[in-house]
C-alpha cells in the first residue's frame, strides 16, 4: 500500500466535482462536500436525485466518470484502486437490510472478519456478542434474518457492518422500508454510534433525526448540491425555492 | 444347497418362467452382485462429478470473460441436446481412439482409459450439463442487493459465491437437482452400449445364458433400481429438510 499522507485533520471523505452517469442520464453534476472525521452528515433530497448513486460510489460500488473522491487521502476513481482496503474503511447499512438469510444474527456479523479478515472465531464472535448488545438485540443471536422484525434485521446490519471496524458509515435510507414503529429502534442504534463519534453519512427522509443528529445537512436535486449547511440554519434560513418546496412537503 | 436357495430351485422347476436362477447358482450371483457395485460406483462417482462440473460451469458462468462463457454455453447446449446413449458411443469409440495406450505385462497394449472411465466421463459430463443450469437458476434467484451486501464487506468474487451466492443458490436448486440425479442414475443403465458390466448388462447376460431367467431378471432389475433411487431420493429430501432455513425459501 502507498501511503496518502493523510492525517486526521483532514478530511475524512473529501468528495470533488464528482460526475456519474448511467449510459446517456448523468445523476451527478459536480458534486463536491467533505466529511470530516467523527461528523455525521445527512443527504436529502427529493427521489432520484441521485442520493444513494452518491454514496455507493464513495464504496466504490458504482464507479464514477469524473472528479475525485478520496477516503482518507485515497484515491477512489484509480483504476488501480484495490477495493477491498477501501471497504475495510467504509462501512455501508441498506435499506433492505440485505442481511445473509441463511445465516444466524451472529454468524452475519461474524462472517467478513472471520472469512475475509481471518481474524480469529473466538474473539470475532466476543466483539460480535458484545455488538448485538450494543444494538439492543440480546438473546437474538440464533435467531435467522426471516425470524426477525424488519427493525430487528437493520439493527443486525448495523452491527455486521460494526464489526468490521470501519472509519466512517454508509447508511442509504435504512429506515424506509421499516414500519413507522420499528424506525425508532434503529435511530436510537445509529444516534448512539453518532454519539460515540462514528462518521456517518446518511440519506434520510427523517427530518427530525436529521436535525437532532446531522452536523451538516446536503439538499440535492438533479444530481447537484442545491443548499446546505448546519442543521440550525439549514431548516430555517434555506433559500432556494426546490428547497423550500421539500422541506413544505417532507415536514 | 441351503433353504433359501432350495426354495428357488424347487420354484424353478415347477414354474420354468420364474427361474431366479442367481438366487441357488452362485456363479450367477456373483454376476448380479458385480452388476449391482458396477451400477453403484458408476452412480456414486457420476453424481459427485456431475455436481463439481454443475458448480463450476455455473460459477464459470458468471466468469467476466465473454470466451469463458461462451464455451461453458457450447457444452450445455451440446450435451443437453443430443441423446446420452449417442454421447457414451462418441466417447468411446471416436475419442477412445486417441487416448495413449499403456502395457502392464510389457506385452498387451491397454488404453489408459477403460470402457468404465469412457461411461463416468461421459455421464458426468452429461448430467453436469443439466446441473449447471440448475445451479444457474439458483443463482440468478439470489437478488443482487445481498451480493452487493457482501460486497461491501469486502468480500472478493470468489468468497461471494462461496459463502453468499452458492449457499442460497443451492438450497433452491435442490428440487431440480434431486430430479436430475434420478435421471443420472436410470441413464447409467445406458453404460450397456459400450459394456460396462453394469447391472442391466449382467442382468441381460444371465437371462441370454438361461433364457428361463428372464421374467425374474426384470423383476430384480426393477426392484434394484427402486431401491436405489429410492435412497437416493431419500437422502436428498433429508439433506433439503436438514439445510432448510427458518423464513427463507418455501
Ligand atoms: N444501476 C443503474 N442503472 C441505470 N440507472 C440508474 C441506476 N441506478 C440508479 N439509476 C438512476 O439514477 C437516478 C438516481 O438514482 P438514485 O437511486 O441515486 O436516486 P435516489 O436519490 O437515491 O432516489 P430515492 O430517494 O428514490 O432512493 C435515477 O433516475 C435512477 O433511475
Ligand atoms: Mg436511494
Amino acid at each position: 500500500m502507498t501511503t496518502h499522507n493523510w492525517t486526521p485533520d483532514q478530511p475524512l471523505i473529501s468528495i470533488r466535482d464528482v460526475h456519474k452517469s448511467f449510459g446517456d442520464l448523468e445523476v451527478l453534476k459536480g458534486i463536491t462536500l467533505d466529511v470530516r472525521q467523527g461528523e455525521v452528515i445527512c443527504i436529502i433530497g427529493p427521489s432520484g436525485s441521485g442520493k444513494s448513486t452518491l454514496i455507493r460510489c464513495i464504496n466504490a460500488l458504482n464507479p464514477i466518470n469524473s472528479g475525485s473522491i478520496k477516503v482518507e487521502g485515497q484515491e477512489v476513481n484509480d483504476p488501480k484502486l484495490d477495493k477491498l482496503a477501501l471497504r475495510k474503511k467504509v462501512g455501508m447499512v441498506f435499506q433492505q437490510y440485505n442481511l445473509f438469510p441463511h445465516k444466524t444474527a451472529l454468524e452475519n456479523i461474524m462472517m467478513a472478519p472471520v472469512k475475509v479478515l481471518n481474524e480469529p472465531v473466538d474473539e470475532v464472535e466476543q466483539r460480535a456478542r458484545k455488538l448485538m448488545k450494543r444494538v439492543n438485540l440480546i438473546g437474538k443471536e440464533d435467531a435467522y434474518p426471516g425470524e426477525l422484525s424488519g427493525g430487528q434485521q437493520q439493527r443486525v446490519a448495523i452491527a455486521r457492518s460494526l464489526a468490521m471496524n470501519p472509519d466512517v458509515i454508509l447508511f442509504d435510507e435504512v429506515t424506509a422500508a421499516l414500519d413507522p414503529e420499528t424506525v425508532n429502534e434503529v435511530l436510537l442504534a445509529i444516534k448512539d454510534l453518532a454519539q460515540d463519534g462514528m462518521t456517518c453519512i446518511l440519506v434520510t427522509h427523517e427530518m427530525g433525526f436529521a436535525r437532532e443528529v446531522a452536523d451538516h445537512i446536503y439538499f440535492t436535486d438533479r444530481g447537484v448540491i442545491v443548499e446546505h449547511g448546519p442543521p440550525a440554519t439549514f431548516f430555517t434560513e434555506a433559500s432556494d425555492p426546490r428547497t423550500q418546496e421539500f422541506l413544505s412537503q417532507i415536514l | 444347497m441351503n433353504g433359501f436357495q432350495q426354495y428357488f430351485y424347487d420354484l424353478a422347476q415347477e414354474y420354468p418362467r420364474w427361474n431366479f436362477i442367481f438366487f441357488y447358482d452362485p456363479t450367477q450371483s456373483d454376476r448380479v452382485i458385480q452388476g449391482l457395485w458396477m451400477t453403484l460406483e458408476l452412480s456414486v462417482i457420476c453424481v459427485i462429478l456431475s455436481v463439481v462440473i454443475g458448480i463450476l460451469g455455473a460459477w464459470l458462468q458468471g466468469a467476466p470473460s465473454k470466451t469463458v462463457r461462451i464455451i461453458v454455453q457450447g457444452y450445455i447446449q451440446f450435451f443437453r441436446n443430443t441423446p446420452p446413449l449417442v454421447q457414451l458411443l462418441f466417447f468411446y469409440f471416436a475419442l477412445g481412439q486417441f487416448t495413449p495406450t499403456y502395457s502392464p505385462d510389457g506385452w498387451l497394449e491397454v488404453p489408459i482409459i477403460s470402457n468404465v472411465g469412457w461411461a463416468i466421463i461421459s455421464l458426468s459430463f452429461f448430467a453436469g450439463a443439466f446441473n449447471v443450469e440448475i445451479f444457474r437458476a439458483g443463482i440468478e434467484s439470489v437478488p443482487e442487493s445481498t451480493q452487493e451486501a457482501a460486497e461491501a464487506l469486502c468480500m472478493n468474487r470468489a468468497q461471494i459465491f462461496r459463502y453468499v451466492v452458492f449457499p442460497l443458490a443451492f438450497r433452491v436448486s435442490l428440487p431440480a437437482l434431486n430430479n436430475n440425479l434420478v435421471n443420472l442414475v436410470k441413464t447409467t443403465t445406458q453404460a450397456l452400449a459400450i459394456a460396462v458390466p453394469e447391472l442391466l448388462y449382467q442382468m441381460i447376460s444371465i437371462y441370454n445364458d438361461y433364457s428361463t431367467a428372464q421374467y425374474a431378471c426384470m423383476l430384480v432389475l426393477f426392484v434394484a433400481y427402486i431401491v436405489l433411487v429410492g435412497i437416493l431420493v431419500f437422502g436428498m429430501n433429508h439433506w433439503e429438510r436438514k439445510i432448510k432455513v427458518p423464513g427463507y425459501g418455501n
